[in-house]
C-alpha cells in the first residue's frame, strides 16, 4: 500500500473541499473494491482517500421526488438489490448488483464507484444508461447533472473536474409497458470481469416496441448504445427476425479488443448473444412477467 | 458410498472429528504468517519484470538509506554455489541451479525471477523500499514454449547445458548423442517391440494434445520466517510440506552443518506439491544474519503465481494400435514438458503413468524436459500425470468412438491386472484398477439415462504409483492411558486424524485417547514431505510398529507384575493384556502400573516401508456445453478410486473431491496468460480462474477398497490420483456434446467457441 | 512517511481502540495491529474470501477495507464467532462433516456462512453456493463444506425453533 491519508466527509460540501484540497492525487473511497487495490498495487498515484459513506445522499437508496429512483453513489450493492422498489420496478438492477464480485464484495462495491472506476467492461454501467440514469455531480462549481451515457470518456476516464465527485444516480421512473434485462458473459460463474456484458431496454405498446435500447460494454473503449440495434427494433412487432437483426447491429457496432480475458472473435460473437438473450428476457419484463435475475 | 471393508476394525472406518479441528474452526490454530517475535523485521522480494534479461547492475544504496530499511541482500550474500554443469557438465542437482532459482545471479530467467530483497521494521516500508532498489536490465529475447525451446535454431537459456539421456526415472545417464536446444533430458520407457505391436494393429490412430500451465493454487501464500543467532543458529517458521527436507536445502545452499539448523512447521494452508522448495527462506535467514533480528516474509499473492512453481505446460503425442476387437497392441508417445527456467519438469512420470491403466505389450515413451523462460516448475498432486492421462484417454475415447465400442468396455477389455507389466517392465501386484472398472460400470451415473440437448458424459481412468519414504514417530503411554503421539509428518489435511486413527487400532484404544502433535526438526527423525501420497501409508507405517513396540514392551511389564513368563502374556487387539489364570490389565490399567513397573513406555519407529500400492481411478463426468457461448457447466461428478483402506472416509472423499476439482480447473479455466516478451498477464486470483462454489456440483465418490498387502491395514495412497482423470473425463464429455474434440486445455470458452463457430 | 492513527471499534463485542498506520487495511491491522489472527490473508484482493469479516453486520472482505474506516464500527471476526466457549452451529459441522482440509480458508467461510445463515436461515443448496461463490477452498472441491453449511441450517432450525 502507497502512502495515503484518510480523511472521513460528513457532508458534500466537505467532501467537495477535501477533494480540491487533496489535488489530482485524492480519490474518493466509496466501496473500495477497485481504488483500494488501485492503492495497493500502486497503478495509479493516490494520496488521500476521501470516504464519502457518511454523507447520507451518497448512501441513500430510495424513491426520488416525481417519481424514480435515487441511488447513493455509495450505496453498496447489498442495500440495492435488497431494497424493495428496487426488486420490483429496476431488477436490471438487481442483475447487475447482485454479480459484481461475490457477497463480500457486494457488502462494499457501489454503482457510484464503478461508473467512476470507468472501466470498459463495469457491469453497473450498461444498465444504468439502459435505464437512462443520471449522475448527479458535485463540486467547487456546485452540482451538475450528466447522463450515464455520456459520463465515461474512455478506459479510466471520465468527466468528473478537479474537485467533482458523483454524489448520486438518478434513475427515472419505468414507463409502463417497459423491460429491462441486464447478462454478462464470463468464464467461470462468479468472480470474473465481463468478457462482453449487454443491457437492454424495451417498452412495448402492445406488440410493437416502441422505444428499445440496447448498450453493449467490454467490447468498446466505452459502453456502447447501440443505435443502429435500436433502429432494427422499433415500429415493429418483436420477432425473431428483429431481435437477430438487432444483434447483427451490436455485432457490427462493437469495436473489440484480444486481450487475456477475450478475442474479438469471441467479443463480437458473444455481443450477439447477449443482445438477444437479454431483448428476450427485456420484452418478458416489459409483459410483466417475472425474469429471475440468476438461474 | 463404500464398498464394505475387508477386515473389521474398530477406529478405521470411522469419522471422528480431527484433533486439530476446534482450533482450525475458531481462528487459534497458528500458521506460518501468524507468528510474531520480538524486534522482528519485515522482509519483501525484489522481482524481474523481465522473462529473460541479463543484470547489469544492481544499486540498493537509496533503498538503505530509506528510514526504517535495515538491510538488502543479493545473491552475492549467499556462500558461492558450485556451478555443477559448467565444471563437471552433468545435470544431477546443480547447486548453482537451486541457488539461483531463489535470487537470480547474472540473469533474470522469467518474469517474476527474485532479483533481491530487503529487511525494514514495517512491511509498509520494507514495500516502499522495493521502488528504491535499482536495477539495470538488458532484456534478452524470451523463450516461450517447448516448440520455440527445441528448435533448431533456439536461443540456448543454460548455453552450458546438453541434453542428458536418463538411465531411469530420477537417474541421469551420459550427455545425449543427439542434443536438443533447450532439453534438459530425454528419457526413453519402453517395453516389448513397437514395430511389432503396430504390425499387429488393425487400427491406429495418432493425435496431438496440449496443456497450459496450471498452478496449485493454496489459499496460504508463502511464507518464512527466520533468526539467524549470534551463534551462527539458524531457526525458521514457516508453512511447509517438509520440513526435513527444508532444513537440508536450507544446509546446502547456506553451507551450515543440518544440526545448526532447526525447522519449525507451523499450520500449512494447502501445498499439493508447491510448498516443498525454498524461496523466501534462504533470503530471510540471509537477512536475519545482516540485521540480527528475526525476519518475517510472506509472498504476495502476484507472488506466488509469478515466483513458485507451478506444473509444466505440456505437448504430448500418442500414437495406438488396435485390433477391431479393441485389443490394444502398441502405445507411444512422445512428451515434452516445460521445466521453466531450470531442469526438472515431471514428465517422466507422465510417460510412466499415461499407459498404466491397461496391458499393452508393446509400448515406447519418450520424455523431454525443456527449459523455458517460465518459473522453474514444481510438484503439483501427481505431478506430470494429468497431461500424460489428458492423451491417452483422449485417444481411447477416439478409438472407442471409431471402432464402435463402448468407451468403458473398451478400457475393460484392455484393464491391467495383477501380473501386467508397466512401461518401466515392473509387474503389478494386488491392484484394485479391475474393481474400480466394474464400480463404475455398476455406479448409480454410468447407469443414469443422460438426457437434453447440448450434454455429453465422458469418462477416463487415472493412475498414480504412490510414494514410500521415511518416516518417523514415536508415542508415550500416560499414566492415565492416553497417548502421547509425536510426528514427523505435517498435517495439511487431516493426516493427524488418519495417524491418531491407526495407532488407535493397533493399541486396541479409543481414538479420543491418543493426542497427536507435529514437532520441529530437532525433536523426531527425518521424515520426508506430506506430499506423494505417503503420508497416511509411510508414516502409518511408523505409528503402527510404534504401537507394536508398546504393545511388547506393556505384555513384558503385565509379565512382571504377574510374576510369570512373559511368553504366557499376549496383548490383545482389543487393548487387553491377558495372562495365565484369566489374569487381565486393560490399556488404563496397566499405563496406571508404569511408574511402578520401571517406568515410562515409549514405542518408536523410523521407517522407510516398500510396498506402496498403487491407485487408480475412474472418473465419470456429464456436461452441458452452451451452444451460443461454448461454456461449459458440470452437471455431474462421479469418482470411483481403490482407496485399498480408507482410514478416516470423510478425508479420503475430501481428497478425492478436491482433487478432481482441480483437475475441472485445468480442464476449463486455469491457465497462465503470457504476453510476447514473456509477461504473465493474470497474476491473480480474479484472472487466474480457479472453480468457485457456482463452478462444480457435488462430487459423487465411490470407493472401491483393495488393501493394498504392502501395509498393515492395507492403505493405499489416495491424495494424487484423483487429479489425473478428470482432463480427459471432460474432453471426453465436450465432444459427446458438441462433437468437437477439444485438443488444448484449458478448453476455455474462447478456445472451445473458436472450434464451435463455422470458419469465419 | 506513514503516519499513525487512533481507531476505536467495537471488535467481537468488546470495545476496543487501537494504533494503526494510516495506509493499513483493516486485515493489516487486525492481524499485525492487534494480533487476531484468525482472519487469514489469501489473495490480498478480495478474489479469496479468507479475510472475510462482518462489519456493522455485513459480509467484507478485511483486504479492501482501510483500517482507518472501521472507526465508530461494529466488527465480528472468526474469534468472534464462538461464544462462551459454545461454537456456533456452522462451526460444529464443519468439524463433523470434514468440511476443512488445510483449514486456511476456514475463517472466512464460517464467518461468511454464519452471515448467510442469520439472513437465510434455510437456505437451498443453489443459495449457499451463491452465497459462497467469492470463498475460494482448494482443498476440499467444496462438497463438504456445502453439505456442512446446509446442516448448520437445520441445526439452528431446531435450535431456534
Amino acid at each position: 500500500m502507497q502512502d495515503l491519508r484518510y480523511a472521513r466527509a460528513s457532508s458534500v460540501a466537505e467532501a467537495s473541499r477535501l477533494l480540491a484540497d487533496g489535488g489530482p492525487t485524492a480519490r474518493v473511497l466509496a466501496g473500495g473494491t477497485d481504488v483500494i487495490v488501485q492503492a495497493r498495487e500502486r497503478t495509479q498515484k493516490i494520496s488521500l482517500f476521501v470516504d464519502i459513506k457518511h454523507i447520507p445522499e451518497a448512501v441513500g437508496v430510495g424513491g426520488a421526488e416525481g417519481g424514480g429512483l435515487t441511488l447513493g453513489a455509495a450505496a453498496p450493492c447489498c442495500h440495492i438489490y435488497d431494497d424493495a422498489s428496487v426488486r420490483s420496478s429496476y431488477p436490471a438492477l438487481v442483475d447487475a448488483t447482485s454479480l459484481i464480485g461475490g457477497t463480500a464484495i457486494q457488502g462494499r462495491a457501489s454503482l457510484g464507484g464503478n461508473l467512476c472506476n470507468s472501466s470498459p467492461a463495469a457491469d453497473g454501467v450498461p444498465p444504468l444508461i439502459a435505464l437512462g440514469a443520471t449522475a448527479v455531480i458535485a463540486g467547487p462549481g456546485g452540482e451538475r447533472r450528466v447522463p450515464v451515457a455520456t459520463f465515461t470518456t474512455g478506459p479510466g476516464q471520465n468527466v468528473l473536474e478537479p474537485g467533482e465527485f458523483v454524489v448520486a444516480l438518478e434513475v427515472p421512473a419505468p414507463a409502463p409497458g417497459s423491460g429491462v434485462r441486464f447478462l454478462r458473459f464470463i468464464p467461470r460463474n462468479e468472480m470474473d470481469i465481463a468478457v462482453v456484458n449487454v443491457a437492454s431496454a424495451l417498452r412495448l405498446d402492445g406488440a410493437e416496441v416502441a422505444e428499445a435500447r440496447v448498450v453493449v460494454g467490454a467490447a468498446a473503449p466505452t459502453a456502447l448504445v447501440v443505435e443502429e440495434a435500436a433502429e432494427a427494433l422499433v415500429g415493429r412487432p418483436l420477432s425473431q427476425e428483429s431481435i437477430a437483426s438487432a444483434a447483427a447491429a451490436a455485432r457490427a457496432a462493437v469495436r473489440p479488443i484480444d486481450d487475456m480475458r477475450g478475442s474479438i472473435r469471441q467479443r463480437r460473437h458473444l455481443a450477439g448473444v447477449l443482445t438477444e438473450r437479454t431483448l428476450r428476457d427485456a420484452a418478458r419484463r416489459a409483459r410483466g412477467e417475472e425474469v429471475a435475475s440468476h438461474p | 458410498m463404500v464398498a464394505p471393508a475387508k477386515k473389521p476394525y474398530r477406529v478405521i472406518g470411522s469419522r471422528p472429528v480431527r484433533p486439530d479441528g476446534t482450533d482450525k474452526v475458531t481462528g487459534r490454530a497458528n500458521y506460518g504468517s501468524d507468528i510474531r517475535l520480538p524486534g522482528m523485521l519485515y522482509g519483501r522480494v525484489l522481482r524481474s519484470p523481465h522473462a529473460h534479461a541479463r543484470i547489469v547492475r544492481i544499486d540498493p544504496s537509496k533503498a538503505l538509506a530509506h528510514p526504517g530499511v535495515k538491510a538488502v541482500i543479493t545473491q552475492a550474500d549467499f556462500p558461492a554455489a558450485e556451478d555443477v554443469i559448467t565444471d563437471l557438465g552433468e545435470t544431477a542437482s546443480n547447486l548453482k541451479w537451486l541457488v539461483d532459482n531463489v535470487l537470480a545471479s547474472d540473469r533474470a530467467l522469467y518474469h517474476g525471477h527474485a532479483v533481491a530483497a530487503v529487511a525494514a521494521t514495517d512491511p509498509h516500508v520494507a514495500e516502499d523500499a522495493l521502488g528504491l532498489i535499482e536495477v539495470e536490465y538488458e532484456p534478452l529475447d524470451p523463450v516461450l514454449s517447448v516448440h520455440e525451446a527445441m528448435a533448431e535454431a533456439a536461443p540456448r537459456i543454460h548455453p552450458h547445458m546438453h541434453t542428458v539421456e536418463m538411465l531411469a526415472r530420477f537417474s541421469p545417464g551420459p550427455r545425449s548423442e543427439h542434443d536438443i536446444p533447450n532439453a534438459a533430458s530425454h528419457l526413453r520407457l519402453e517395453i516389448g517391440d513397437l514395430e511389432q505391436g503396430f504390425a499387429e494393429a488393425e487400427i491406429v490412430i495418432e493425435r496431438e494434445y496440449e496443456t497450459g500451465t496450471a498452478h496449485q493454487g493454496y489459499i496460504e501464500p508463502h511464507n518464512g520466517t527466520a533468526l539467524w543467532n549470534e551463534s551462527g543458529e539458524l531457526t525458521v517458521w514457516l508453512s511447509t510440506q517438509g520440513p526435513f527436507m527444508m532444513r537440508d536445502q536450507l544446509a546446502r545452499m547456506l553451507k551450515l552443518p543440518v544440526s545448526k539448523i532447526r525447522v519449525i512447521p507451523m499450520e500449512i494452508g494447502g501445498g499439493f506439491g508447491g510448498k516443498i522448495p525454498m524461496y523466501m527462506e534462504p533470503m530471510a535467514a540471509a537477512l536475519s544474519r545482516k540485521t540480527g533480528r528475526p525476519v518475517k516474509m510472506i509472498m504476495q499473492r502476484d507472488e506466488v503465481l509469478l515466483g513458485t512453481g507451478p506444473t509444466s505446460a505440456t505437448y504430448v503425442r500418442v500414437k495406438l494400435g488396435a485390433r477391431r476387437d479393441g485389443t490394444l497392441t502398441a502405445a507411444e508417445a512422445y512428451l515434452a514438458y516445460e521445466a521453466g527456467a531450470y531442469p526438472g519438469s515431471p514428465v517422466g512420470a507422465g510417460g510412466m503413468c499415461m499407459f498404466s491403466p491397461y496391458s499393452i505389450p508393446h509400448q515406447r515413451a519418450d520424455c523431454y524436459d525443456v527449459i523455458v523462460n517460465k518459473p522453474k516448475v514444481s510438484a503439483y498432486r501427481a505431478p506430470g500425470a494429468p497431461a500424460g492421462a489428458f492423451a491417452m484417454e483422449s485417444a481411447l475415447d477416439e478409438l472407442a468412438e471409431q471402432l464402435d465400442i463402448d468407451p468403458l468396455e473398451l478400457r475393460q477389455r484392455n484393464a491391467a491386472v495383477d501380473g501386467t507389466r508397466r512401461i518401466d517392465g515392473a509387474a503389478f501386484r494386488s491392484i484394485g484398477n479391475e474393481a474400480v472398472m466394474r464400480a463404475a460400470e455398476e455406479s448409480p451415473h454410468w447407469n443414469s439415462e443422460l438426457q437434453g440437448e447440448n450434454r455429453g458424459r465422458g469418462i477416463a481412468m487415472g493412475y498414480w504409483g504412490n510414494g514410500g519414504l521415511e518416516s518417523s514417530a514415536y508415542a508415550t503411554v500416560n499414566r492415565d492411558g492416553t497417548v502421547g503421539l509425536v510426528l514427523g509428518s505435517v498435517d495439511i489435511g487431516g493426516q493427524r486424524a488418519a495417524l491418531a486413527m491407526q495407532i488407535a487400532e493397533t493399541l486396541g484404544i479409543d481414538y479420543e485417547q491418543v493426542k497427536p502433535i507435529v514437532v520441529d526438526t530437532d525433536s523426531i527423525g527425518y521424515t520426508a514431505v506430506t506430499g506423494g501420497s505417503r503420508t497416511t501409508f509411510a508414516s502409518g507405517w511408523a505409528v503402527h510398529e510404534a504401537g507394536l513396540e508398546i504393545r511388547r514392551e506393556l505384555e513384558a511389564r503385565a509379565a512382571r507384575i504377574w510374576e510369570v513368563d512373559a511368553a504366557l502374556v499376549h496383548y490383545d487387539d482389543d487393548g487387553v493384556i491377558r495372562g495365565p489364570e484369566d489374569r487381565s490389565l486393560s490399556f488404563a490399567e496397566i499405563a496406571g502400573q508404569l511408574h511402578r513397573t520401571g517406568g515410562t513406555v515409549q514405542g518408536k519407529a523410523d521407517v522407510m516401508p516398500e510396498g506402496t500400492g498403487p491407485a487408480f481411478a475412474c472418473h465419470i463426468v456429464d456436461v452441458e456445453v452452451d451452444p451460443d457461448t461454448a461454456k461449459v457447466e458440470v452437471l455431474r461428478y462421479t469418482a470411483i478410486q481403490d482407496v485399498g483402506t480408507a482410514i478416516h472416509p470423510d478425508y479420503v472423499e475430501g481428497q478425492i473431491q478436491g482433487g478432481a476439482v482441480q483437475g475441472v480447473g485445468m480442464a476449463l479455466t486455469e491457465e497462465y496468460v503470457y504476453d510476447d516478451e514473456g509477461r504473465l498477464r493474470n497474476a491473480s486470483l480474479l484472472d487466474y480462474r480457479m472453480p468457485t462454489t457456482l463452478d462444480v456440483p457435488q462430487i459423487e465418490t465411490i470407493l472401491v477398497e483393495e488393501p493394498n498387502p504392502g501395509h498393515p491395514y492395507g492403505v493405499r495412497g489416495v491424495g494424487e490420483v484423483p487429479i489425473v482423470p478428470p482432463l480427459a473425463a471432460i474432453a471426453n464429455a465436450i465432444h459427446q456434446a458438441t462433437g468437437v474434440r477439444p485438443r488444448t486445455l484449458p478448453a476455455s470458452p474462447r478456445v472451445l467457441l473458436e472450434e464451435m463457430l463455422p470458419e469465419a | 512517511m506513514s503516519s499513525r492513527i487512533i481507531v476505536s471499534a467495537e471488535i467481537n463485542g468488546e470495545p476496543t481502540e487501537f494504533l494503526a498506520d494510516e495506509r493499513d487495511s483493516l486485515l493489516e491491522a487486525l492481524r499485525d495491529r492487534l494480533g487476531l489472527m484468525g482472519t487469514k490473508e489469501g489473495c490480498n484482493n478480495g478474489n479469496c474470501g479468507a479475510c472475510a469479516v462482518l462489519l456493522d453486520g455485513r459480509l467484507v472482505n478485511a483486504c479492501l477495507v482501510m483500517a482507518a474506516e472501521v472507526d465508530g464500527a461494529q466488527l465480528t471476526t472468526v474469534e468472534g464467532l464462538a461464544r462462551e466457549d459454545r461454537l456456533v452451529p456452522v462451526q460444529e459441522t464443519f468439524l463433523e462433516r470434514g468440511a476443512l482440509q488445510c483449514g486456511i480458508c476456514t475463517p472466512g467461510f464460517l464467518v461468511a456462512a454464519h452471515a448467510l445463515l442469520q439472513e437465510h436461515p434455510r437456505p437451498t443448496e443453489e443459495q449457499v453456493r451463491y452465497w459462497l461463490a467469492g470463498n475460494l477452498c482448494r482443498c476440499t472441491g467444496y462438497d463438504k463444506i456445502i453439505t456442512a453449511v446446509l446442516d448448520a441450517a437445520d441445526r439452528t432450525d431446531v435450535a431456534s425453533g
